[in-house]
């Protein structure tokens, strides 16, 4: 699938994670910022890179700001950041969930 | 070697600053001599210095130890005026040992390292961009942490010698009487600098309202003060206490207070005459209310509160719900005034607050304590003081001292956002689980099991599901996830002491 606009999905609120996604070249680059990346910063990357693998996304440019979310929180906001990237929100995942 | 707590310590470090590991919360009744001041005599009239920097001049010396307190707390405007003066005349190597620090005067400690001006420090506690600076290795020698009951028996002892005691005043006259309570900065009880005041070799106390001798009610007295210098502001009345205090609406916060009350209210101290200790967290306040209508329903009254001391608390006391309010220290400007007006609140020094080394201090007589935490683990350790990225970022305050209650409880959300509070072992022990009793949550409660007693009192309330510790634990670690272990470096930069001057933990280098 490939990513026809930058989208974002999610807010600054604590517990919540704001993801953004736009075109990449090849693989995901993912720039994370949060208070927790030491201890969970790979699991929320795995998280996020492997939900966008199930959109059928296989390269994007990934920035996500992060405020303490649980991995549910995280996998929803990508799924909608990524469906809005990807311009198919009138046909929602349900698989992916 | 490992202490009792399971804490690895260097038998080098140990051994260089002759350190006892911790072993038990248990003090015993040993037979301790006492350190005096050095007294300079005089017959008062020159006390009076126009400026901080001739002060400075004529006190300060390379290698010293000085002290602050912290009763300003965020407005304080002395500490860094003097440390400015100090820095500029270019003296070396001191030893900082206020009462503890706070966040308006991390970057003059910073630069205090940084120029050399200041190699040793021990506090309370430190946070923000001071504790970010020492947990990345800035100061070559271990920060020592002590609780406040400690430092007045390590004071006592001699463990700190202070050299020179900055203290900042409300009010002062000519020769050096002074309180806390008068003035445009007040804060109410002197409390932790009542002992810089007694046990100093020289004390400079800093004011920018001199008032007509003699000057009373005198909590410092002018036979222990050496100068007064007249300041133009000591502090910011704004940012030294919260303002009024607010009922939490947090339904979480809600929910742990009320169970709190529960728990308190089903214990065996829940009686006529009973005694407590509240934090100012907004879950503590609300626990002062919930327990204000429980006194009330059940006939009941308290011969005293202790500790830090706010309005709500004081209300109680006008109430006559409480008989006397044992005051070390005032978070906010209701219950500084509380103090200057009610005859029932009574001023306490760090000593007869919580010092373990003592003819019995007030929190041995304390009956229930409410306490918070950063982390608390599977054997009840609490830690106050290292955030969950490993970097300091707390203050022992009275913790170790109040958990001598009779009943401790702890009171700590499950989880705040994705870091678990309840957790396999904490990063830094600060209160050993052994002072601990009962951990409240808002999805239930766990009780040590070393009390039968409060087992069996506790465990059928409705609505208060009991756990164990290792449920409530596993309860969090579903929710967050695991995360990945901590790193450090093999240096120390810090060092906790439990209140009786043994070493309960360190705190290591952490690895970026």
């Amino acid at each position: 699938m490939e990513i026809k606009q930058t989208a974002v999905a999610g807010t600054l609120e604590s517990s919540d994670i704001q993801i953004m996604i736009s075109k990449g070249t090849n693989d995901f680059e993912i720039e994370l910022e949060s208070d927790v990346k030491k201890q969970f910063g790979d699991q929320i990357t795995k998280v996020i890179t492997d939900t966008l693998k199930q959109l059928g996304v296989t390269s994007a440019k990934i920035k996500a700001v992060d405020k303490g979310a649980l991995d549910c929180v995280i996998k929803a906001r990508t799924i909608a950041a990524g469906q809005r990237a990807l311009g198919t929100t009138d046909k929602p995942e349900w698989e992916v969930l | 070697m490992k202490n009792s707590v399971n804490r690895e310590l260097p038998e080098e470090l140990l051994k260089r600053l002759s350190y006892e590991a911790f072993e038990t919360t248990e003090i015993g009744h040993p037979s301790i001599q006492r350190v005096a001041p050095t007294v300079h005599v005089s017959t008062g009239d020159d006390k009076v210095v126009d400026s901080i920097k001739e002060v400075v001049k004529n006190t300060v010396k390379d290698g010293m130890t000085i002290s602050f307190h912290h009763h300003f707390r965020n407005g304080d405007f002395v500490f860094n005026a003097v440390m400015r003066e100090i820095i500029d005349q270019g003296i070396k190597d001191l030893t900082l040992a206020p009462s503890s620090l706070t966040n308006v005067m991390n970057d003059m400690v910073i630069e205090a390292i940084k120029a050399g001006t200041v190699t040793n420090i021990t506090s309370s506690g430190m946070r923000g961009s001071l504790g970010d600076f020492v947990s990345h290795g800035g100061l070559e020698n271990p920060v020592i942490f002590r609780s406040h009951g400690n430092r007045a028996r390590a004071i006592e002892h001699g463990d700190i010698k202070i050299d020179v005691a900055f203290l900042g005043v409300p009010n002062a006259d000519r020769l050096g009487n002074a309180n806390g309570m008068e003035g445009d900065a007040v804060f109410g009880s002197l409390g932790y600098a009542l002992m810089d005041a007694q046990y100093a070799n020289t004390v400079v106390l800093l004011t920018d309202n001199i008032k007509p001798y003699p000057n009373t009610p005198a909590s410092i007295r002018q036979t222990q003060v050496d100068y007064v210098v007249k300041v133009d502001k000591v502090g910011d009345p704004e940012k030294i206490g919260s303002g009024a205090t607010r009922f939490t609406k947090d339904p979480k916060e809600l929910k742990i207070a009320s169970t709190v009350n529960d728990v308190i209210v089903n214990s065996p101290y829940f009686k006529d005459g009973f005694s407590f200790q509240t934090g100012s967290g907004g879950a503590a306040l609300a626990v002062t209310r919930y327990l204000r209508q429980a006194m009330i329903d059940n006939q009941i009254h308290a011969s005293f509160a202790l500790g830090g001391i706010t309005k709500p608390t004081t209300d109680l006391l006008n109430e006559g719900l409480i008989d006397r309010v044992m005051d070390v220290q005032d978070f906010d400007k209701g219950a500084a005034e509380s103090m200057h007006t009610n005859g029932k609140q009574q001023e306490i020094d760090a000593s007869w607050y919580a010092d373990p080394d003592n003819k019995g201090a007030m929190v041995d007589q304390l009956d229930v304590v409410i306490l918070s935490a950063l982390e608390i683990d599977t054997k009840f350790n609490v830690n106050v003081m290292s955030g969950s990225d490993g970097v300091i970022r707390g203050a022992i305050g009275g913790h170790q001292d109040a958990a001598t209650a009779k009943l401790t409880i702890i009171s700590a959300p499950l989880v705040r956002g994705r870091i678990a509070t309840v957790v396999p072992d904490v990063t830094t022990v600060v209160t050993p689980g052994e002072s601990v009793d009962v951990l409240v949550t808002e999805y239930g409660i766990a009780i040590n099991p070393n009390r039968k007693d409060l087992i069996s009192a506790l465990s059928s309330l409705p609505g208060v599901p009991v756990y164990s510790i290792e449920e409530l634990q596993k309860m969090a670690q579903d929710k967050v996830g695991e995360p990945k272990p901590l790193e450090f470096t093999d240096r120390t930069v810090a060092l906790i002491e439990y209140r009786d001057g043994t070493l309960i933990d360190t705190i290591r280098e952490v690895k970026d």
